[in-house]
């Protein structure tokens, strides 16, 4: 980038948070999805939404593509830079600016980790709800671009369901607050179109969270299965019966193996698993557990286990959500898939993904959030072998027409990003995209924010010819672009 | 190459990030174990330049494995960190200044003789109130600041420190459970002896034969984690020579940075045909005192301590070693003890390794929210298994005009076992 304007880019957030040379601009080139990579022309850190503000206009004036970026954790090439663009990471931004626990909310910066808002409440009892299995690191800005799911989002629900109002800049470099801390103001909804929005509409630099009181207690159960079908079949009975867990999350051999060699835990050798939480009174999740388990035996479950203790309990999460990051120890290299079906299609579905895998001649390792039926097939491959990492992607696209054919969807909740534009066509009409393109050019009429993601190729005249997919670093040239 | 295989098992999912201490201080990517080992990957590939732009992101790394502990992908980053270190020593030329900095640290700490020389001019300099007025009229921050840095960073000097030596060999008190070797670490022999007589005595009580080799040199581990790897070589063979042929069922150290090292000696001669065995078949014995202890389980009485124990992770032994129980057990075995726990406790003082030496400005930075915490929980005493950590957050403690009495695990189980003194507090800056 012209030294002249990463000058200017410095003197708003500092030379210190203003990053252009080389190295510094490599370790920004991925996020979570490493197969795609292009190198940023600089990234700032602005300290405040003031800050923000003026970057996001002299980016305006520059006419230089701006991507937003948390932690780096999405797995859709969310924060994939565009080459040349600046990167506006929000990794400086994260206090907690107040809590209003009579009222449960919370206003946080956008930058702070998700698990961090539950460690500043937990003195008083309150928590945040969603959970992705990042939350350790993963941003609330992150959440709310990808309107982020986790284990304990079938009861509670997704990040939309706990975002009360959002302070954003948008394109023009104006500060607007959406929604407050009042539930269901008056007037257009537009926070709910920001949410999920993956940074094409604005940045979000605070939010006002939802926060609840901690549940009076939690029952946990592990159960062993023969195979997948049973495993299946015993999420379909348990929320038949009335139940609704706080979460029931899946796992298949390969995913044991992985959490087993991250944790130590002692979990055995089998065709399935389940982790599941209840919780509500003492009373209540103790009865509640109790009946989860018979149903769970009562559909050919192997063995069913309570945690001894807290720590043990704990353990088994950790195990759980460390799972993705721990198949890195079964395989040298892997792809998650995000996918969704109709619940009651599991097993089904599981079985379809065991065969396209053998075709591909390539394993799959399924851990995912069951209750929702939101698959996450974990291809595993070998990047150094020629051709793999192709072989793998195709088997991801597979899977994911695959959960479209069974009337499902091709994202849970990582996102599109720059990694599904390609298969938004196979779910929406051209009447359906191009209704999003008008949503998003209101907001962002000259296509600024983190151009190419969520939406295929532009489709109204007069616009900005962002490349939509931006070729692997193996092809790109190795100095990067100018 | 193994380095390559190793960068491979990063899969670039970041959990890593919240237990680094360079990027919970500063928010950048480069400065963080995932850009780190982007960095490494990037050079491994040729797609940057070793250059002094690249290495100032490996210097600033505190070599805390806060990171290694954190990945669920086993990323071993503590190979991977010092496998770079070495090359950046090997291919980069620092500028003057570093370099003669850089020698004298290496020619001074790993040399227990060279060390004690310098106590006497330092005893007599402390003892004259001279080092008191600097110290109050900030005179420290008028000189280079690493050069002040030194300076400031050394513990109350006492005459103890002059004649400090151990008994080659002490009997076991009753029956014997067990016959060991101690390391007496460099560092820790001078500044801390205090701290090798109390492992001596509890060692002894519960059922060790202890002996001290004498002539034991340095185990380099100040060279190991800053890529010297022919010096570090040296000094490994020198120290398992001296620990060799005495019919010992475990090598005792008690100084953090001394045990992670000293495990590794394995692989750090692995390419070494005449040494490779016999490194690897002394690191299966080394063990951290806590951890000797804990599985040889009590047996000598304890007697009450009323006092409260703010217990602090060393780096060196919670991440590099994995061992979080056992330190903590030599405490709670002691009635009356109440061990508190420092919030954020897995996080790194700043004075990791040398980086508080060569790079004091950030070291600084990261000790402060070290020593908020420490001080918010408001207890007698600091249990610090490691003298560098010990060391930094006096400092800065001492600077905000708070001494923070510390004493290293052992010293406070003696203590319980002997009725031995603990530490007094310090002086503080003011
Ligand atoms: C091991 C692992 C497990 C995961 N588990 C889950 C899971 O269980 N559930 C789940 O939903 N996700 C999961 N994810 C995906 C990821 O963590 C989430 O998508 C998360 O919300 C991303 O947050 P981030 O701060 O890392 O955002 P980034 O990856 O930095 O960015 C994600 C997107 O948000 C945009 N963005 C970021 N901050 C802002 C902002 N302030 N304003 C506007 N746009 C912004 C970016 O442009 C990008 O499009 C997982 C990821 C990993 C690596
Ligand atoms: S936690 Fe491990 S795998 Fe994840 S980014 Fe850090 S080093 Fe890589
Ligand atoms: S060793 Fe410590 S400072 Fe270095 S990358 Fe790992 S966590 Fe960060």
């Amino acid at each position: 980038m012209d030294p002249g304007l990463v000058a200017r880019f410095a003197a708003i957030v500092g030379a210190r948070n203003c990053l252009a040379e080389p190295p510094a601009l490599v370790t920004y080139e991925c996020d979570g999805l490493t197969s795609m990579r292009a190198r940023p022309g600089v990234v700032v850190l602005p300290a405040s939404t003031g800050e923000v503000a003026a970057v996001v206009r002299l980016a305006r004036e520059a006419g230089v593509a701006i991507v937003p970026r948390g932690a780096g954790t999405g797995l859709s090439g969310g924060a994939l830079p565009v080459a040349g663009c600046v990167v506006v990471g929000l990794a400086r931004m994260r206090r907690i600016l107040e809590a209003d626990l009579a009222n449960g909310w919370a206003r946080v910066e956008a930058g702070v980790a998700n698990l961090d808002v539950s460690k500043h409440l937990a003195a008083a009892g309150a928590y945040y709800a969603p959970d992705p299995s990042s939350q350790r690191v993963c941003t609330i800005g992150g959440n709310v671009a990808e309107n982020s799911g986790g284990a304990h989002c079938l009861k509670y629900g997704f990040t939309v369901n706990h975002v009360l109002g959002a302070r954003v800049v948008l394109a023009d470099g104006s500060v607007v607050d959406l929604g407050g801390p009042v539930a269901d103001p008056a007037g257009f909804d537009l926070l709910a179109a920001f949410v999920g929005s993956e940074g094409t509409l604005g940045i979000v630099t605070e939010v006002v969270l939802r926060v609840l009181r901690k549940p009076e207690a939690t029952r946990t159960l592990f159960a062993t299965f023969p195979s997948c079908a049973e495993a299946g079949e015993t999420v379909s009975a348990i929320i038949a019966s009335g139940i609704v867990p706080a979460a029931i999350e899946m796992m298949d051999t390969l995913a044991i193996a992985a959490a087993r060699a991250a944790t130590g835990l002692d979990w055995p050798e089998v065709g399935a698993a389940l982790l599941v939480d209840v919780d509500g009174t003492v009373g209540e999740a103790g009865h509640t557990a109790a009946r989860a388990g018979e149903i769970a035996r009562g559909s050919g479950a192997l063995e069913v286990r309570w945690p001894r203790d807290e720590a043990e309990r704990q353990l088994m999460w950790k195990g759980r959500k460390s799972a993705f990051a721990a198949v890195g120890r079964i395989s040298p290299s892997y792809l998650v898939q995000d996918g969704v079906i109709p619940r009651s299609e599991i097993a089904r579905a599981l079985g379809e993904v065991a065969r396209l895998a053998r075709e591909a001649g390539l394993r799959v390792a399924n851990v995912f959030h069951a209750g929702d039926g939101n698959l996450h097939p974990l291809v595993l491959y070998d990047a150094r072998v020629p051709g793999e990492e192709r072989k793998a992607e195709e088997l991801a696209g597979e899977i994911l027409r695959m959960c479209v054919r069974l009337g499902g969807s091709i994202t849970g909740e990582h996102g599109v990003g720059a990694d599904k534009v390609v298969y938004m066509g196979e779910m929406f009409s051209e009447d359906d995209l191009a209704t999003m393109d008008l949503v998003r050019s209101a907001f962002d009429p000259e296509r600024l924010f983190n151009p190419g993601k969520v939406l295929p190729a532009p489709r109204l005249c007069g616009e900005r010819p962002w490349p939509s997919r931006v070729r692997p670093v193996e092809a790109a040239d190795p100095a990067g672009p100018a | 190459m193994e380095g390559r295989r190793l960068l491979d098992d990063c899969v670039h999912c970041g959990f890593c990030l919240p237990a680094c201490p360079t990027y919970v201080s500063w928010g950048v990517e480069p400065d963080s174990p995932r850009g780190r080992i982007d960095l490494m990957r990037a050079l491994a590939d040729g797609r940057l330049p070793l250059d002094p732009e690249v290495v100032t992101h490996f210097d600033s790394c505190l070599g805390c494995m806060g990171c290694v502990t954190a990945c669920p992908s086993g990323v071993r980053y503590d190979v991977l960190i010092e496998e770079t270190r070495a090359r950046v020593e090997r291919e980069v030329r620092r500028p003057l200044a570093d370099r003669l900095f850089r020698s004298a640290i290496f020619a001074l700490f790993p040399h227990p003789a060279r060390l004690r020389a310098l106590v006497l001019p330092l005893l007599l300099w402390s003892r004259s109130g001279l080092d008191a007025l600097a110290r109050r009229l900030g005179l420290y921050g008028l000189l280079p600041p690493r050069l002040g840095e030194m300076a400031e960073l050394l513990p109350p000097l006492g005459a103890r420190n002059l004649a400090a030596s151990l008994p080659e060999t002490t009997p076991a008190r009753g029956p014997r459970r067990a016959r060991v070797g101690l390391v007496a670490g460099c560092v820790q022999r001078v500044f801390f002896p205090g701290v090798n007589d109390a492992t001596v005595r509890v060692l002894a009580s519960e059922g060790c034969e202890v002996v001290v080799p004498r002539g034991q040199g340095c185990c380099g581990a100040l060279s190991v984690h800053a890529g010297r790897e022919d010096e570090a070589r040296r000094m490994a063979r020198a120290l398992i020579s001296s620990f060799e042929g005495l019919g010992l069922d475990a090598v005792v150290v008690n100084a953090a940075g001394c045990g992670s090292t000293l495990k590794e000696y394995g692989r750090l001669l692995a390419d070494d045909p005449a040494w490779a065995a016999r490194a690897a078949a002394f690191s299966e014995r080394v063990r951290d005192v806590s951890e000797l202890l804990a599985r040889l389980g009590p047996v000598a009485p304890r007697q009450p301590l009323a006092l409260s124990v703010a217990f602090h992770d060393a780096c060196h032994v919670a991440h590099a070693q994995g061992l979080r129980e056992e330190p903590r057990a030599l405490l709670t075995g002691i009635p009356g003890l109440r061990l508190l726990e420092v919030p954020d406790g897995d996080q790194c003082c700043g004075s990791a390794g040398i980086h508080n030496l060569v790079d004091p400005a950030s070291a600084d930075e990261i000790g402060e929210r070290k020593v908020d915490r420490v001080l918010s929980v408001g207890a007698d005493l600091l249990a610090s298994a490691n003298p560098g950590c010990t060391l930094q957050i006096r400092k800065l403690a001492g600077r905000r005009g708070v001494a923070v009495r510390a004493a290293h695990p052992i010293e406070v189980l003696d203590a319980s076992l002997h009725g031995t003194s603990l530490p007094g507090a310090p002086r503080t800056g003011r």
